[in-house]
Parts: C-alpha cells; sequence; structure tokens
C-alpha cells in the first residue's frame, strides 16, 4: 500500500556550491566529462597542498556587510539555500516563514575563525584587546544555518546538525523527520563545509598519512584505486529544499526524487576506522524503509575517500548487502570534487539526482590501477556508464567516531 | 600625522566597513559617522577594533563616543599618533 501523500517527502530545489561546479547543471556537466575541480592550494603553517576550492559567487545573494560580519560556511549556506529557493519556485515571499526551519549539517564548526583570531592576536603578543566582537556569532554551532534565517527572515526553527561527514545527509534526513512531524513546511535541509580555510584538517590528516599528494591535482583523488595516498580536502555546500509530497504538488512543483529511506546508526568501535557490519546494517535500514530489494537500487554512490581502510571496508560492506543484485552500479563522486566533508553527503546525492532524466550513471575517476581489495561488480570506472530507467539512488555517508547516514532516493512517481 | 592624513586613514577603515563604500567619499565629516554609513554597534566596534590593530592603539571601550564623527576622531587621534 502506498503512503500518504502527507507522509511522502520530495525534493523540489536544489542549490549548490561545488569545487567544479556553481550550479546542479554545471556540476553534472563536469561529472559526466571527467572534469575535478582539485586545485593547487596554500594554507598559513601548513604550506602547499591541494584542495576543493569553490568558486561561486556569493555575493550574488550576500552583502559585502553580512560576508564582513559573517563566516565561510554560512556564504556557501546563504548561496545555496538562495539558488534551492530560487530553482525551487516556491512561493516564498507569501509564505509563513515561521513554518520553514533550516537544518544544515556541518563536520565542525569555528575552527577557521578561532584559528584567524588566534593569528589575529599573535600580531599584538596575545593581547585580548584585538579579539574580535565577532568572534561569538560567527563560532556559534548553529552560525551557518543561522546566517540563512538572517538572510530571507526565516522565523522558523533552525540548527547545523554535527554528524562529521554524514552531517549532509543527517541534514536532509532531520529536515524530512521535521516535515513528517508537522513542525514545519518547507524544509532548507543539507550541508556545508569551509574546512579549507584552516590548517588544522591538512595536517591532521597529514599526521595520519592520509593527506592526498599528486603532482596533478586533477589525478589526486583516487578512490579505490591502489596508488592513491589519502584524502583531498574540499570546501562546498549543497542544499535542498524538501517538501510534503501533497503539498508540492498543491503548488505543481518540479519533483528531482523522493526521499523513499534512510538509516543512521554508530559503530561504537573506533574513534576513526569504520566498520563495515555497522555501514551494512545502515544500509539494510534504509532498504528496509524504503521497502526495496538491493536488486532494486540502480546506482550505490559510495562515501569512499582514497584512504586503503576506508575504502575497502566499505566495499566489503556492499559487498555484504549487495551480493546478490546484478544490476546496481556503484560511483564516486569525491573522486573528482575530493572530500566536502559536511556538505559531501548531500553533494554527492545532487551530483547523482539528474540519472533519473540522463540516463547516464558518472563514473569514478582516476582508476589506473583498481585495488583488488575494492573489486565489486558493476564500479563504473573512469568513463559514465550509459543506463536508461534509473529509478533508485542509494547515497552513503559516513563519519569519524563511527556516524552513518545512508539515504535513498527514489524517481518520482505517481 | 598630520590632520588631513588621519582623516584619510579613517576614510579607508570605513571604506572596508560601510554597507556602501562610496557613502564614504560624500561623508559630512561633523556628522556622525554610523547614521551616516548606516554602522551598528558591531560595526562601530569592528572600526574601533581597526584602528586599535591598524596603529597598535589601546583605545578603551570607555572613549568610544569621543570618535562618533570623522572630526572627532582626529581630534581624540592627533595627539596619539603625533610621531607616527
Amino acid at each position: 500500500m502506498r503512503e500518504e501523500d502527507s507522509n511522502r517527502i520530495v525534493i523540489t530545489g536544489v542549490g549548490l556550491a561545488s569545487p567544479n561546479g556553481s550550479d546542479l547543471s554545471e556540476f553534472r556537466a563536469s561529472l559526466l566529462s571527467g572534469k575535478s575541480g582539485v586545485e593547487r592550494y596554500e594554507v598559513r603553517y601548513f604550506g602547499e597542498t591541494l584542495a576543493g576550492v569553490c568558486h561561486c559567487n556569493v555575493s550574488k545573494w550576500q552583502s559585502r556587510r553580512d560576508q564582513r560580519r559573517g563566516t565561510r560556511a554560512g556564504s556557501l549556506a546563504v548561496f545555496c539555500a538562495a539558488e534551492a529557493l530560487e530553482d525551487s519556485r516556491y512561493q516564498f515571499d507569501a509564505c509563513d516563514k515561521d513554518r520553514v526551519g533550516v537544518y544544515i549539517g556541518v563536520t565542525e564548526h569555528g575552527n577557521v575563525e578561532t584559528e584567524n583570531e588566534i593569528y589575529q592576536i599573535k600580531q599584538f603578543d596575545y593581547d585580548c584587546a584585538y579579539w574580535s566582537h565577532f568572534h561569538n556569532p560567527r563560532t556559534v554551532a548553529n552560525n551557518p544555518a543561522g546566517e540563512v534565517t538572517l538572510r530571507f527572515g526565516i522565523t522558523g526553527p533552525h540548527y547545523t546538525l554535527g554528524a562529521a561527514c554524514a552531517a549532509g545527509n543527517a541534514g536532509l534526513i532531520q529536515g524530512a523527520q521535521q516535515l513528517r512531524l508537522g513542525e514545519v513546511d518547507l524544509a532548507l535541509v543539507g550541508g556545508v563545509s569551509e574546512s579549507i580555510h584552516t590548517f588544522g584538517i591538512f595536517a591532521a590528516f597529514n599526521a595520519q598519512g592520509a593527506l592526498a599528494r599528486h603532482e596533478d591535482p586533477a589525478k589526486a583523488s583516487r578512490p579505490f584505486d591502489k596508488d592513491r595516498n589519502g584524502i583531498v580536502v574540499s570546501e562546498g555546500g549543497c542544499v535542498y529544499t524538501l517538501e510534503r509530497l501533497s503539498d508540492a504538488k498543491k503548488r505543481g512543483a518540479k519533483i528531482y526524487g523522493e526521499l523513499l529511506g534512510y538509516g543512521m546508526n554508530s559503530d561504537a568501535t573506533d574513534f576513526v576506522l569504520p566498520n563495515a557490519q555497522r555501514q551494512a546494517q545502515c544500509m539494510r535500514k534504509a532498504l528496509k524503509m524504503a521497502n526495496l530489494a538491493p536488486e532494486e537500487i540502480d546506482i550505490v554512490n559510495t562515501h569512499a575517500t582514497a584512504t586503503h581502510m576506508g575504502d575497502s571496508l566499505e566495499i566489503a560492506a556492499l559487498r555484504e548487502v549487495f551480493a546478490d543484485s546484478k544490476r546496481t552500479y556503484v560511483n564516486n563522486t569525491k573522486s573528482f570534487i575530493g572530500h566536502a566533508m559536511g556538505a559531501a553527503g548531500a553533494l554527492e546525492l545532487a551530483g547523482n539526482l539528474p540519472s533519473f532524466n540522463d540516463g547516464y550513471v558518472h563514473p569514478t575517476i582516476n582508476v589506473d590501477n583498481l585495488d583488488p581489495d575494492c573489486e565489486i561488480a558493476n564500479l563504473v570506472l573512469n568513463e559514465p556508464k550509459e543506463l536508461p530507467n534509473v529509478r533508485c539512488i542509494l547515497n552513503n555517508s559516513f563519519g569519524m567516531v563511527g556516524i552513518n547516514a545512508v539515504t535513498i532516493v527514489g524517481k518520482y512517481t505517481e | 600625522m598630520t590632520a588631513d592624513e588621519i582623516k584619510k586613514s579613517i576614510k579607508e577603515i570605513l571604506v572596508e566597513i560601510a554597507s556602501e563604500p562610496a557613502d564614504v567619499d560624500t561623508m559630512d565629516d561633523n556628522a556622525s559617522i554610523s547614521e551616516q554609513l548606516d554602522l551598528d554597534s558591531m560595526d562601530v566596534l569592528d572600526v574601533i577594533l581597526a584602528l586599535r590593530k591598524k596603529y597598535a592603539l589601546p583605545i578603551p571601550n570607555e572613549d568610544v563616543p569621543k570618535l562618533a564623527t570623522i572630526n572627532s576622531c582626529v581630534e581624540y587621534l592627533a595627539p596619539l599618533l603625533t610621531d607616527r
């Protein structure tokens, strides 16, 4: 029996900032043509490295004053939310702003601003008189979501979800839950990351031996390849407008896809190492909610970040869940854009949504020498795969300290 | 620094902070800076912080009202910046 329309959740608008595209069509074109968004990058203290850098025009939606006052994560959130609202053609000006909620996933927040301020006061012998009065509003954990409410006069709830690299999916899940509870009528959901703007994340991955290096930046992010050497850190953002199907139908909205199911769980085993069993369990939870068999999933968009352990454990989990599925294709978006941290889940899902209409699975690029530990049927390597009638996409996102979030989005049908 | 140099220096800071940078060129030096440039209390603190950083001047918070206009800024800063 089909669920009531008022309990079905659909995506009706997409706004994004990716290192290789500032809207969905540009992003999708890059993913189908093999265009990377990774470039040479220099960050204070750490020096030269590689990163995914967004080149979207944040001034399109945010005043000079608000950019100065706020954070990079806030600017990316405002940009993505504005683009999503415009794309959705939601009658936003006429709507009750008290019935709009903002739920944005973040891997971390406040590191960039704090490090920057400490650098500033260091020039004055650590005299706290030179510390910025903007430190607190910039570093409160709700900042990126709050900047969206300030920009659009949204008076409904807003908060960020701290869920490491599973945060983008967590934002999507939270919004769907709030819509089903009837708390809001429109949810702005997704994730953002400003991580590249301070040295800590680079230095820490480097200390773990997990920071990517390559002479050619475009070839640096190589999940599943034997010659990979780690993660490319990226900034980014992706926000969706999410609505109940009944509301979306009433206003004749364009529907990108329906959130058919999701799963969230915790490894409870290690600070850093993922747990394949828990990942498999999380995917099964999502499949169960969606009432789908593994063979009904057309595309699995992997989380794989290009570390040996992370990639091979995720493939082990996929082998367990999808062993009997001959028609499930597997790809990876980080091979193009690096790891956009809190934005990753939402952004990578967005990169795959056009498959419902263009009939292609974007590949995972930079696999010259497939790691035998990452072999799995239907891994789409280096070139897009034509696949008409894509109906269901499963999107994996996993994060440190053992947090897993899986979403399943289906092509919308009555 | 001369009075004109101080004026120029303050305006360089204001151009960075004003909502409309062009407004700085047409300001009345005897009228309220924050009213003319639509600055709120956080912006005013930003101006003070920028002055502190630019000249390594420990401007105490209680002196902030003395910095209301361009000319009052010059009056306040001139004795502190004579050797700069």
